[in-house]
């Protein structure tokens, strides 16, 4: 009954986004503020990725939300957990080739980590892929060892200081130009890696955030393998 | 309504996706399921709102790469997916936490055994027969056994025991 009930439903969906797609001008999409902000973007912000300029350049404050949800449910997925006693027992560790395999993972995934972040205004990727990537590298050291300790300690004062220069970098474009989070020190020349003025800046702070972030979350589920109510 | 292209086919394909999501959600019994479910209609959701900023034969909204003269895709529901994407993750590592919690605590995932088992919890608590619950069932049936591990849950979730349970809920129990 309640499956038939479900199947009518999701039937019920279908058609209605059906519908709806089926009015929607696919492929000359309606919205004009993306072509406009496709013909002033280059000349503004100087970022060769347009998309990293709208994230950072035109909606830099919708981020620091973003950032601000994320960190609310990184931090409530630690509060949930809660903290493990010293005496817990842990998972044992993997054998020898996950191990050796974690190991030699671990420095490539940071290089590739920071390089995407570094490259977001001009490739594919950005903070929040390459912060991604960063607390992947951890989460592979996690998996293969569940006994290797992560410092909480140390991934919150991260955490708070990449925030910290986010917010920081918008109250100085704040002061400087009268637009919090505003592009700073000049779009510089396209493509180059030392160019769109803040934004590299800003990427680095959400790339850190964002991967201390996930990093923390991941620690504290692999911790939370101990009875501890 | 449409011609079948490709375009057409990764449409049909991400509203599959909500479907079946909402769908997953609706019929299952386990909780990492519904999660799942959850997961998978928001990648057709996401992947919904990218398509609208669809553009025919334009190349990707980065300067310097493809054809300098085609048009550009719409970067907007690109940057808003960005968004959305994290934010699901945020939504996910919670779900995650709480889950571990519900089965460090009961046992098992299963929404049906954890309602009784619920129930159980709360009539204690309350100091009334378990059956005084208006969805207890009828009659003498006992209420399924407290695993003593893992590997009697409905799901295989966590792969060996680690749920011991707290002593006084077994003293609890019939």
């Amino acid at each position: 009954m309640r499956n038939l009930a479900s199947l009518l439903f999701a039937g019920g969906l279908a058609f209605l986004l059906l519908t709806l797609l089926s009015q929607l001008a696919f492929g000359t999409p309606p919205m004009r503020v993306g072509s406009e902000i496709l013909a002033v973007a280059p000349g503004e912000v100087g970022a060769a990725n347009l998309v990293t300029a709208i994230l950072l350049g035109y909606r830099g404050f919708d981020t620091l939300g973003e950032l601000a949800i994320l960190f609310a449910a990184a931090t409530a997925a630690g509060v949930v957990l809660g903290r493990r006693r010293d005496d817990a027992r842990r998972d044992p560790p993997g054998g020898e080739v996950l191990r050796t395999g974690a190991d030699l993972l671990f420095p490539l995934l940071v290089v590739v980590g920071f390089y995407v972040i570094a490259h977001g205004h001009l490739t594919p990727g950005g903070g929040f892929q390459g912060g991604v990537i960063l607390a992947a590298a951890f989460f592979v050291a996690l998996l293969a060892q569940p006994a290797r300790h992560l410092s909480h300690g140390l991934i919150l004062w991260i955490e708070g200081l990449a925030g910290a220069a986010f917010i920081l970098i918008g109250i100085w474009a704040l002061v400087a130009s009268g637009d919090f989070l505003a592009p700073l020190l000049g779009p510089g020349r396209m493509g180059e890696l030392l160019s769109a003025g803040t934004l590299p800046l800003l990427s680095l702070a959400i790339g850190l955030k964002v991967g201390a972030e996930l990093a923390g979350i991941m620690a504290h589920i692999a911790d939370a393998e101990a009875p501890d109510t | 309504m449409m011609s079948l292209t490709l375009e057409g086919v990764v449409l049909i394909g991400a509203l599959g996706l909500i479907v079946i999501g909402a769908l997953g959600m609706a019929i299952s019994n386990h909780l990492f399921r519904m999660l799942l479910a959850l997961v998978l209609a928001e990648s057709g959701a996401n992947l919904l709102i990218v398509l609208s900023g669809y553009r025919v034969g334009a190349s990707a909204p980065i300067l310097g790469f493809g054809d300098p003269t085609a048009p550009m895709v719409d970067p907007v529901p690109q940057v808003l997916v960005l968004t959305a994407i994290v934010i699901g993750v945020g939504v996910q590592a919670l779900a995650v936490a709480l889950l571990l919690k519900v089965y460090r605590v009961y046992g098992t995932l299963n929404v049906r055994e954890l309602r009784d088992r619920m129930d159980a919890d709360v009539a204690t608590a309350a100091g009334v027969e378990a059956d005084a619950s208006q969805d207890a069932p009828a009659g003498e049936r006992p209420l399924p056994p407290v695993p003593a591990h893992a590997s009697v849950g409905s799901g295989g979730f966590g792969r060996r025991g680690p749920v011991p349970f707290p002593p006084q809920s077994d003293e609890r129990r019939p």
